[in-house]
């Protein structure tokens, strides 16, 4: 029991990545058609706006070492601690989370950029022309990271307050056994939050409401004179956000390094066919499931049953789900069918 | 004889009953229009028909066997083939190689490997091509892709291609919408000169004029359901097509 | 393009080709790439896009997974030098059989869907394939560090013949592949290549081809024509996955390993990006393409930055700097930037490729002379 529930934990954090990504993903294939290869990029692109912020903050001066007494000793001190002392230190300390900040405007701008500067001309293209230039777009966007960050993972700290471990057994009186880092949880709440507000935006705004009849029937909608693409654009940079923030809240869990976008993107698109093209609480629910399964899978007693199916499981459920229910779990008849 | 022998066919989508208890023969050798007014479900039972989708219950009979639930092209290799209301040719092909597949699917069958003859070998499937083309005006255009045809031209490609396939019954979809005048009757003089080889067709379509001028049995269509079924003369007079029509300022 | 095919027109194109191929080291001289290595790379490559514009040109279904038999057939190939014999034809003959069953069978599976939703399954499908080598396939791939021949393998046919000292090298009914300086090896890859092509031009101009190209145009038409395209789209499958196969094989051939790394997804982006860049459905597009990539390739991965400021050394000190700063992006190891940027300029610009390039150049010659 306590093992069951230690796996649904670790497929938490996972699932929420997943379900992030998807969650953009199916956003700007609902309201624009777009199939977005360049999507895992963002999620890259918000893990190095962590990254950069913290090498900001972290921007450091030499000075003498006074506790070294026997001979003449530098450190690397950095400017936040020489100005602020203890708070300084605080201050790097929550990097992390403080690069959300950074990272909205951010995102939101190279999202509005990628959409007016690129995709836009390819509404009326064909798919096969739309997965190929932004499958070109990823390699550019992931080579410039690796050409400023170089190829290495950068891992990131968590504040202090979040860092190690959670009885989380203790809280629903199941024994002492299921401890688990704090910091996933928080990714966990996170992503639930988000994926909250995006629902809430898309149900309770007028703006949400538009998108919600474009993504059921656009051309209705274009006739009733609601100019769709420009309202569109802005849905392409709040899903470039979403996902930016998704990578972000990621990097301590998993440090990021330049093509950390693309593995994410092949089990994002996976998670969107589970999920049911263009629907998104589909895309929610199988980023989940998957995520769940997926650590199930990596359990020691199901890999000596099942050698090496902890790697394959989310590509078998998805040819399994395809197989059976080609529309996906929450799918809609005719999305995409030709 | 009765060719395709339609019968108490239903078709719901979610809640709206597209085709209610729908039942209509089609004699062979004879041109047999369905009219109706827009929405009545015209274009669903030729789906029905074709296999593109499935009614919910009935049967729907041609030469003696039940075709429903068959996959399209096996319905079509038993002989029904369809003409659309917008022309579906391969608009990147030539006309040549437009021509030669349904010659090939005609021949060869739903599924046949034969990746080394080379086409312009097939002497006797392009002096076939060449006859069919010639019905239509088109074999000085062979060479041209498909898709740079003007609409007309398309259609008639389109016929040409279904006629190649030596068809026991041709469905048409509105062969002349949107054409002009002299276009419409250089089609209708093409389609008679079709009816009189024997083939067996029905046909849908607004214009009274080529219904009256072609049809030999019509049925109306309303919300679903045949409401009469008669010889030109019969249609014309009877008061229950008037009534379907609102006036029916065509009849 | 509007021309007419005529048997006599293609059995000119093929031996114009074949003559291409075959004076490859003799006009790349110029080029500086007229070494075995590389040129073995041209050809091989170009086969690989050879049939993968049979799946993609001709019927129109984008595939993100075609590396993956080029990892296949590697590793089948490989296992029969392990095996059974040096021999490099039995061994190709068997990764191509091997490579074409799992073809079969990945191809059942993705062509149940069409359009992105087959991309997607084919790219899931392939990086499962590619985990799975390094993983629980270990036995059989030997995980990161690639299947390669070792002194103690059983070659159970070869045992006849007297054995040297050290690993045979492969060889054709005992001319080793390495013999005239390599150059034995490019002939061979060369071989193959021409009868690549030919069987695609032969397969283009038949009947199976006129299906594949109407399932591209009008899947719908197709079906109410009463044809089966399920088939056709998998023979296609199959036949792509076998030149993909072929390609894998002949890269063990000349060289004998295998390593997992040839399956990643990149490696299916590049063919890709060779197949349009050439253009997409056309005869020869593919092998231009993959040759123009395989060279730049070649070309920029090798500057660094010494030849960089040597190249930029007439302009005054500050501005070398700054040049050789931004141009480093591109080339060495920034390679894969130029290839991604290439990718989108290509689809953006020129979606038909060099052959449409060609093709708006020759017309607007072509022009001229009416305007006078």
């Amino acid at each position: 029991m306590d093992a069951i529930l230690l796996q649904i934990l670790n497929g938490l954090d996972k699932g929420g990545a997943y379900a992030l990504i998807a969650l953009g993903l199916t956003l700007i294939f609902g309201t624009l058609g777009v199939v977005n290869f360049a999507h895992g990029a963002l999620f890259m692109l918000g893990a190095f706006c962590a990254v950069s912020l913290n090498k900001m903050m972290t921007a450091s001066v030499k000075v003498k070492d006074e506790s070294v007494t026997f001979f003449e000793a530098f450190k690397e001190v950095p400017y936040l601690e020489l100005w602020l002392g203890e708070t300084g230190t605080t201050l790097i300390s929550w990097s992390v989370p403080l690069s959300i900040l950074l990272a909205i405007p951010v995102m939101l701008f190279i999202g509005l950029a990628m959409e007016r500067g690129l995709i836009r001309h390819f509404y009326r293209r064909p798919h096969a022309d739309q997965i190929l230039v932004t499958f070109g777009l990823a390699i550019v966007l992931q080579e410039i990271v690796k050409a400023s960050f170089g190829a290495n993972p950068h891992p990131q700290a968590v504040p202090e307050m979040f860092s190690g471990t959670a009885n989380v057994g203790a809280l629903f009186g199941l024994g002492d056994n299921i401890v688990y880092p704090i910091w996933r949880l928080v990714y966990f709440f996170f992503s639930m939050s988000i994926i909250g507000m995006v629902f809430a935006f898309l149900q309770f705004t007028t703006f949400g409401m538009v998108v919600r009849a474009g993504m059921a029937d656009r051309e209705t909608v274009q006739l009733l004179g609601i100019n769709i693409t420009k309202r569109f654009s802005i849905v392409f940079g709040l899903a470039a956000v979403v996902s930016g923030l998704a990578g972000l809240m990621y990097t301590p869990i998993l440090p990021p390094d330049y093509h950390i976008g693309m593995d994410f993107l092949v089990l994002s698109f996976v998670v969107v066919v589970v999920g049911g093209m263009g629907s998104l609480p589909g895309a929610v629910l199988a980023g989940f499931l998957l995520g769940i399964l997926q650590s199930f899978a990596s359990m020691n007693e199901v890999k000596s049953v099942l050698p090496g199916i902890d790697q394959i499981i989310i590509y078998l459920i998805a040819m399994v789900v395809l197989l059976v229910r080609p529309r996906g779990l929450l799918g809609r008849k005719g999305v995409m069918e030709d | 004889m009765s060719l395709l022998e339609i019968s108490g066919v239903n078709k719901t989508f979610g809640g709206l009953k597209a085709l209610d208890d729908v039942n209509l023969s089609v004699r062979e050798g004879t041109v047999h229009a369905i009219i109706g007014p827009n929405g009545a479900g015209k274009s669903t039972l030729l789906n029905a028909i074709i296999g593109k989708l499935i009614p919910d219950n009935g049967t729907v009979t041609f030469n003696g066997e039940d075709i429903v639930g068959h996959k399209p092209h096996e319905i079509n290799q038993a002989g029904i083939s369809r003409v659309f209301q917008t022309p579906e040719i391969f608009g990147e092909l030539s006309i040549m190689e437009n021509m030669m597949i349904p010659l090939l699917a005609h021949r060869d069958g739903a599924f046949k490997m034969n990746p080394w003859k080379r086409s312009d070998d097939e002497a006797d499937l392009i002096d076939k091509a060449h006859h069919f083309l010639d019905d239509v005006n088109l074999w000085g255009k062979k060479d041209t892709i498909a898709g740079s045809l003007s609409r007309g031209d398309k259609r008639r490609l389109e016929l040409a291609m279904c006629l190649s396939q030596d068809p026991k019954l041709l469905l048409l979809d509105e062969p002349t919408a949107g054409m002009a005048r002299a276009d419409t009757n250089n089609t209708i003089d093409l389609l008679k000169q079709i009816a009189s080889r024997g083939i067996t067709m029905a046909i849908i379509e607004h214009d009274m004029h080529v219904v009256f001028s072609l049809a030999e049995r019509i049925s109306v269509l309303a919300q679903g359901h045949v409401i009469v079924e008669g010889t030109p003369e019969e249609i014309k007079v009877d008061p229950k097509v008037r009534e379907a029509y609102l006036g029916g300022a065509e009849v | 393009m509007n021309t007419v095919a005529t048997k006599k027109k293609d059995n000119l194109m093929v031996l114009i080709f074949a003559a291409v191929v075959l004076s490859m080291p003799v006009w790349l001289q110029p080029f500086g790439a007229a070494y075995p290595d590389l040129m073995q790379k041209f050809v091989i490559f170009g086969l690989f896009a050879v049939g993968f514009n049979i799946l993609f040109g001709q019927t129109g279904y984008l595939s993100f997974g075609h590396a993956a038999f080029i990892g296949v057939g590697s590793y089948a190939t490989v296992w029969v030098f392990k095996l059974y014999t040096m021999n490099i034809v039995p061994a190709i003959l068997f990764g191509v059989l091997v490579s074409g069953v799992f073809a079969l069978v990945i191809g059942f599976i993705c062509l149940r869907r069409t359009g992105i939703y087959f991309s997607i399954l084919t790219l899931a499908l392939a990086q499962m394939s590619y985990n799975l080598a390094y993983s629980v396939l270990t036995p059989i791939t030997n995980g990161e560090t690639g299947l390669q021949l070792s002194l103690d393998d059983p070659r159970a046919w070869d045992a006849a013949q007297v054995q040297g000292e050290g690993i045979p090298a492969t060889n054709f009914f005992g001319m080793e592949m390495s013999a005239w300086d390599g150059l034995f090896g490019f002939y061979v890859c060369a071989a193959v290549l021409i009868l690549g092509f030919y069987i695609s031009v032969r397969i283009t101009r038949s009947s199976f081809g006129s299906m594949l190209r109407g399932i591209k145009t009008n899947q719908q038409r197709m079906t109410y024509t009463g044809l089966n395209t399920r088939p056709y789209a998998l023979s296609a499958f199959v036949i792509s996955g076998m030149y993909a196969g072929l390609a894998g094989s002949l890269m063990a051939a000349v060289d004998p390993l295998a390593g997992a790394e040839r399956m990643q997804w990149t490696a299916s982006g590049e063919v890709v990006l060779m197949t349009i860049l050439g253009g997409v459905g056309t005869l020869i597009g593919p092998v231009l393409g993959a040759a123009v990539i395989k060279y730049f390739e070649n070309i920029f991965s090798a500057i660094n930055t010494s030849v960089l400021a040597d190249f930029y050394s007439f302009l005054p000190d500050g501005l070398i700097d700054i040049f050789v700063g931004v141009s480093a992006l591109f080339v060495g190891k920034g390679w894969h930037l130029t290839l991604g940027l290439m990718f989108m300029l290509v689809v953006i610009f020129l979606p038909g490729g060099i052959m449409e390039g060609i093709d708006r150049i020759k017309n607007r010659f072509a022009k001229k002379p009416q305007q006078d």
